[in-house]
């Protein structure tokens, strides 16, 4: 993938200043085979603010006039594609360690972290399964942290408020009955559910992780875009984070190897991850 | 190859049903109202059913009703696809016996993963 500002290379342009600001922000890289993309991103919050075009954009940001206008364009050009349930198979194995962890008796809740959660379709997707576990007799449903860089995706997640289109992809009828209500043309989960996730900010590149140590991990679709460095560094602290016998998951497209030292592919559990204890050093670092 | 039994009573989203499901490797025929949809079940049964709610002659809940109660042994799958999109309409055909529901409009991505859900795709 080649990065179209990479840090070290002076930012000149429209496209480069956004580009450089995207990555400042969240570590993400704009791909140049996705620039062509940035104006009709930004269109409709530059016509909501009266802006003609990227140059206009970038001395309104520039101005510092408008506090709020780096932070919507760094939200409007972070990819938040999300659904319900993606990569199904995932889950089941999720809630197969999930039992393995239980089974094991530990005498504490299982803690799963959902990092980059977008508009909380991924960790709803969790609260459901292991509600309707517990709800059958089984074990109390684990803890769950949701986090992401971006305050709009977060208040999406709490609100839990889906369009038609949204709510279809990926959810079975069922759990849309039972876990979701009906208003006007939106499907909004009902409030027991969105309490079984705690949503809170937070920057993979920057702030600290969420407190307290994960058994499981999730960070789909996440780090495609990073840089090698902070893609290193971010696996490192997960690794931090991870318990003993933890587990990381990745996207389907995605994997540590050639990437970190600090994780590998799990045996127990194929296509997760499992720490290393070589938490610090990272292969491209 | 999986098959599709398209049953609705517009030509078009019958051809965009139809054009979606030969993407994802389905066979598919079609229907264009509930009587003809088991007409063909009985002569042989699909995989799996996209069923409109409303259409003339036999509407998609009288059809499936009729399924139940048909010679058909190996019974379809049957996902719902209609415009009718709220929740009674919904509760009404899950109990009815369909399998899934697709809220219309739907692209691609919806249907494959409604189709994947009932284990089909
Ligand atoms: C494509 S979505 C993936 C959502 C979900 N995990 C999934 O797989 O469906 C990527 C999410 O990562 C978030 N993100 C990007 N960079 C981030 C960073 N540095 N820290 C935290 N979240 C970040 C984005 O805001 C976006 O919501």
């Amino acid at each position: 993938m080649i990065p179209l500002a990479a840090p070290e290379m002076p930012a000149s342009g429209a496209l480069n200043v956004l580009a450089a600001l995207l990555e400042s922000r969240t570590g993400q890289q704009i791909a140049a085979n996705r620039a062509w993309r940035v104006e009709t991103t930004l269109k409709p919050l530059m016509r909501a603010r009266d802006i003609a075009g990227l140059d206009q954009l970038v001395s309104a940001i520039l101005d510092g006039k408008h506090p709020d206008l780096a932070d919507k364009v760094v939200d409007a050009l972070l990819n938040q594609e999300s659904f319900f349930y993606r990569d199904a198979a995932i889950f089941e194995m999720i809630a197969a360690a999930v039992s393995a962890l239980d089974s094991l008796a530990l005498g504490r809740r299982v803690r799963i972290w959902s990092a980059g959660c977008a508009n909380g379709q991924e960790p709803l997707s969790l609260a459901m399964l292991f509600a309707e576990r517990e709800e059958a007799g089984g074990p109390q449903a684990p803890e769950i942290v949701a986090t992401d860089v971006s305050e709009a995706a977060l208040a999406r997640g709490r609100a839990g408020r889906y369009s038609q289109f949204e709510i279809q992809r990926g959810l079975p009828i069922r759990r849309m009955m039972r876990w979701f209500d009906q208003e006007g043309e939106d499907w909004i989960a009902k409030p027991d559910l969105v309490r079984r996730i705690q949503f809170k900010r937070q920057n993979l590149v920057g702030d600290p992780p969420p407190i307290g140590r994960f058994d499981i991990v999730l960070c789909r679709n996440v780090l495609l875009y990073l840089s090698a460095s902070h893609r290193g560094r971010v696996f490192a602290r997960m690794a931090e984070v991870i318990r003993p016998g933890g587990l990381l998951v990745l996207g389907a497209g995605e994997t540590v190897i050639g990437q970190t030292r600090a994780f590998t592919p799990s045996g127990r559990f194929k296509g997760f991850y499992e720490a290393t204890g070589l938490g610090c050093a990272s292969v491209a670092a | 190859m999986k098959t599709c039994l398209v049953v609705d009573d517009s030509k078009v989203i019958r051809k965009v049903a139809r054009h979606i499901l030969e993407t994802l490797n389905f066979e598919v025929s079609e229907a264009g109202d509930g009587r003809e949809a088991l007409d063909s079940c009985l002569a042989s049964a699909p995989d799996v059913i996209l069923l409109d709610w409303n259409m003339p002659v036999m509407s998609g809940m009288d059809f499936l009703r009729a399924l139940k109660d048909s010679a058909v042994s190996q019974k379809p799958k049957v996902v719902f696809c209609t415009t009718e999109n709220g929740m009674a309409y919904i509760r009404a055909a899950i109990e009815a016996g369909a399998d899934e529901y697709v809220m219309k409009p739907f692209d691609r991505e919806t249907l494959e993963s409604k189709l994947q859900i009932v284990g089909m795709a």
